[in-house]
């Protein structure tokens, strides 16, 4: 059994300071200790530990069938809607265990937003998918303040400028893009803390994808963003620290400068030198 | 002979496939590469012009033969006979002419029907084998064309495919013109109706008693045709059973799709689906020997007179045959919202509840409309339970526990017992069929369209 070597909670320093960052230690903000999850009978993550800080970016890589969406999965319990699966291990958000019985899973989801692969606007208008959540939680009381948040949500999802004159048009006549700005803008609408991303632009072409990479820039300065991808350029280019998964195992998490340059295990090395995976 | 000649037909189509296929592959010694169409279809082409067109003849020769014989017939007799008689008086002796023909002789017939009767007699054969005969020819001319044209150049399956496609558009039109066929015999039905009886009382009028005397001396009353009692009873007993069977339709949808177990759901869907195949004959005692009786008991208990043929006994039942159509396409069309859908109402944290009210029955919302359209349509045409278990009478009402009666209800009834096709009574079952010909056909229109136009709305 590997100890938690790099995990334990010593931050680590911003790759490249940027401005308006402070180079000062992150906060921790969520924190997985030695989860275990199973379908049925088939265990699909061994023991699996890692911290996730505020104000950054935390990548998970893998191989197909590693278990990085089913542990991305564990931190909103959206794994609670599939029959059969169990999960053990302890997954605290500011300290606090979300999977203690007096924590609903509803109120969690509206601290833990989700994004998904596929971009699954609802066939409602634009203003309705993004005042879907703030509805729901009864956030706002007035119609102006129902505008208001979806302003805020769109504008800061940076897609504002390009629907606000279409606010009533359905959510799924939009370009693939544009939806999943859409999606990511609906997942901010009710202010969550933690912004779990599941490859979030494996459907998208090039362009879409570098606005949804600008995008989480921007949103990073004061979310935790945690992200599942296939794609090791854009881990780099997004994440500040970079989590391998292989086998339902968590192999290696470090700065990602680190992971990409200087890997201390062999298996990363090979993963991300394009070996296997 | 007719199944002779039609077997005949069919033998040479075959055979001359057969032979279509072996000529195309003589014609390049064997190299297929070199045939622009397989020799298959080269077959297949032949077989169409030996088979079409003759089957075609026949098919005409057959329309037209019982006509044409007739006005020979009538022809033939001696002057003067036709003279001054009916158009069924006319038919009634043609039909002498045929029966003393077979051999069916009843009466002492007269010496010149006996007469027409041998021409009548010597003429049908002489019919039958100019249509065989005929029929041959056409294809053997159609195999004759049809085997020159193989040569590896031929785009015999070009050709093959049309005459294919072409069959197909004739299948479908089958089915549009006996639409349109039912439609022209209600019109004109109704219409001749309405030359006696003004559209506007039949459209407005509040007195429903179509039961006028045909023979002389017959009890009957006084005959009135205002169908508004019968289009509001209509209404309130199709009313009756979409409220008993669209929240249990729904409910049951929503259970089964997401919260039943998938063995519970394995198990209840098709029991539920059962339902619908039980003959309404059947719902229709449920309804007359167990519904009413019961109804009407419970009313005795808490002092409210219920009639034992009442809106509401009819309608129930009628509301549980219908059940099955709204569960089932809403299941389907609530099944059918991709996962991704409930993933992100979840992942926002709503309850299941809100989950399925604001995001799923939305997004299912064409399909299960489609549903409820159908299930309006089935409730407004279905005769059997509102024949056993309805009124007779038509009464303005909307109290659910007076008998009421509905349109398939009065058909049935004016087109039972003394018919005849020149009167009123008989004819205003025409015109009600036609109203409810209209209000199901746009019914199932407007379903079809809402299930067409949002129809994965959510991709």
């Amino acid at each position: 059994m590997e100890a938690q070597p790099a995990v334990r909670v010593q931050a680590p320093a911003v790759p490249e300071p940027r401005e308006g960052q402070s180079v000062a230690r992150l906060e921790l903000k969520m924190a997985a200790r030695d989860v275990n999850l199973w379908y049925g009978e088939k265990q699909a993550l061994f023991g699996v530990s890692l911290d996730m800080f505020d104000s950054s970016v935390t990548a998970l890589i893998g191989p197909s069938g590693c278990g990085k969406s089913t542990f991305l999965r564990c931190l909103d319990r959206m794994n609670d809607v599939i029959d059969g699966c169990r999960v053990e291990g302890d997954i605290r958000l500011d300290g606090e265990d979300i999977y203690a019985p007096r924590v609903d899973p509803v109120q969690l989801r509206a601290r833990v937003g989700m994004v998904f692969q596929k971009p699954n606007p609802f066939p409602k208008s634009i203003f309705e998918n993004v005042a879907y959540g703030p509805r729901i939680h009864g956030l706002c009381k007035t119609k102006a303040e129902y505008a208001d948040v979806v302003e805020k949500s769109l504008t800061r999802a940076g897609l504002w400028d390009e629907v606000k004159d279409r606010l009533d048009e359905s959510g799924t006549g939009l370009s693939g893009g544009q939806q999943q700005r859409l999606c990511i803008a609906r997942a901010i609408s009710v202010n969550p803390e933690v912004l779990l991303m599941d490859e979030p632009c494996s459907a998208l072409d090039p362009i879409a994808t570098a606005k949804i990479e600008t995008l989480m820039d921007e949103l990073k300065k004061n979310l935790c963003i945690v992200i599942v991808t296939h794609s090791m350029q854009q881990a780099a280019r997004v994440s500040q620290r970079t989590a391998f998964f292989h086998l339902g195992k968590l192999v290696e998490v470090d700065e990602t400068s680190k992971i990409f340059t200087n890997p201390t295990d062999q298996r990363t090395q090979d993963y991300v030198t394009g070996r296997f995976g | 002979m007719l199944g002779y000649v039609l077997l005949l037909i069919t033998v040479l189509a075959v055979a001359s496939y057969f032979f279509g296929r072996k000529r195309a592959a003589a014609v390049v010694g064997g190299r297929q590469q070199e045939l622009h169409s397989r020799p298959s279809y080269h077959g297949a082409y032949v077989a169409a012009w030996v088979g079409l067109p003759s089957a075609f003849l026949v098919l005409i020769w057959l329309l037209l033969q019982g006509p044409v014989i007739d006005n020979l017939l009538l022809w033939s007799l001696p002057p003067g006979t036709v003279d001054g008689l009916t158009s069924g008086q006319i038919s009634l002796l043609l039909s002498e002419i045929k029966s003393v023909a077979a051999g069916n002789v009843f009466s002492e017939p007269s010496l010149a029907v006996q007469d027409a009767a041998a021409r009548y007699h010597s003429w049908q054969i002489i019919a039958r084998w100019a249509m065989a005969a005929v029929a041959l020819s056409i294809a053997l001319l159609g195999l004759f064309f049809a085997s020159r044209r193989i040569s590896p150049e031929f785009r015999a399956r070009h050709g093959a495919e049309h005459i294919l496609s072409g069959l197909m558009i004739a299948c479908s039109l089958i089915a549009i013109l006996t639409t349109l066929g039912i439609v022209l015999s209600l019109l004109i039905e109704a219409l001749r109706f309405f030359d006696r009886i003004p559209a506007l009382e039949f459209f407005f009028g509040l007195n429903w008693e179509p039961q006028i005397p045909i023979r002389e001396g017959q009890v009957t009353g006084g005959g009135a045709f205002g169908a508004i009692p019968v289009f509001t009873g209509t209404l309130l007993i199709a009313l009756i059973a979409m409220a008993v069977a669209t929240p249990i339709g729904l409910y049951s949808a929503i259970y089964l799709t997401e919260y039943a177990h998938p063995k519970v759901r394995a198990v209840i869907k098709p029991v539920l689906e059962l339902l619908a195949g039980i003959p309404t004959v059947v719902y229709g005692f449920f309804a007359v020997l167990t519904v009413a009786p019961a109804m009407r008991q419970f009313g005795d208990m808490i002092g409210v007179p219920i009639a034992p043929n009442s809106a509401l006994a009819a309608g129930g039942v009628m509301g549980i045959m219908i059940i099955p159509f709204i569960s089932s396409l809403s299941d389907d069309a609530i099944a059918a919202v991709p996962r991704a859908m409930r993933d992100g109402s979840y992942a926002m944290g709503a309850t299941k509840g809100e989950t399925i009210t604001k995001v799923l029955l939305p997004a299912a919302l064409p399909g299960i409309m489609g549903g409820i359209l159908l299930a309006v349509s089935r409730a407004i045409g279905e005769t059997m339970i509102v024949v056993m278990a309805a009124g007779i009478i038509a009464s303005l009402t909307a109290n659910p526990l007076e008998p009421v009666t509905t349109v398939t209800v009065q058909i049935v009834t004016l087109l039972i017992g003394d018919t005849e096709f020149d009167n009123p009574k008989t004819l205003a079952a025409f015109a009600l069929g036609l109203v409810l010909f209209l209000v199901t056909l746009a019914l199932n229109v407007l379903a079809l369209h809402i299930v067409r136009k949002y129809r994965e709305q959510y991709e």
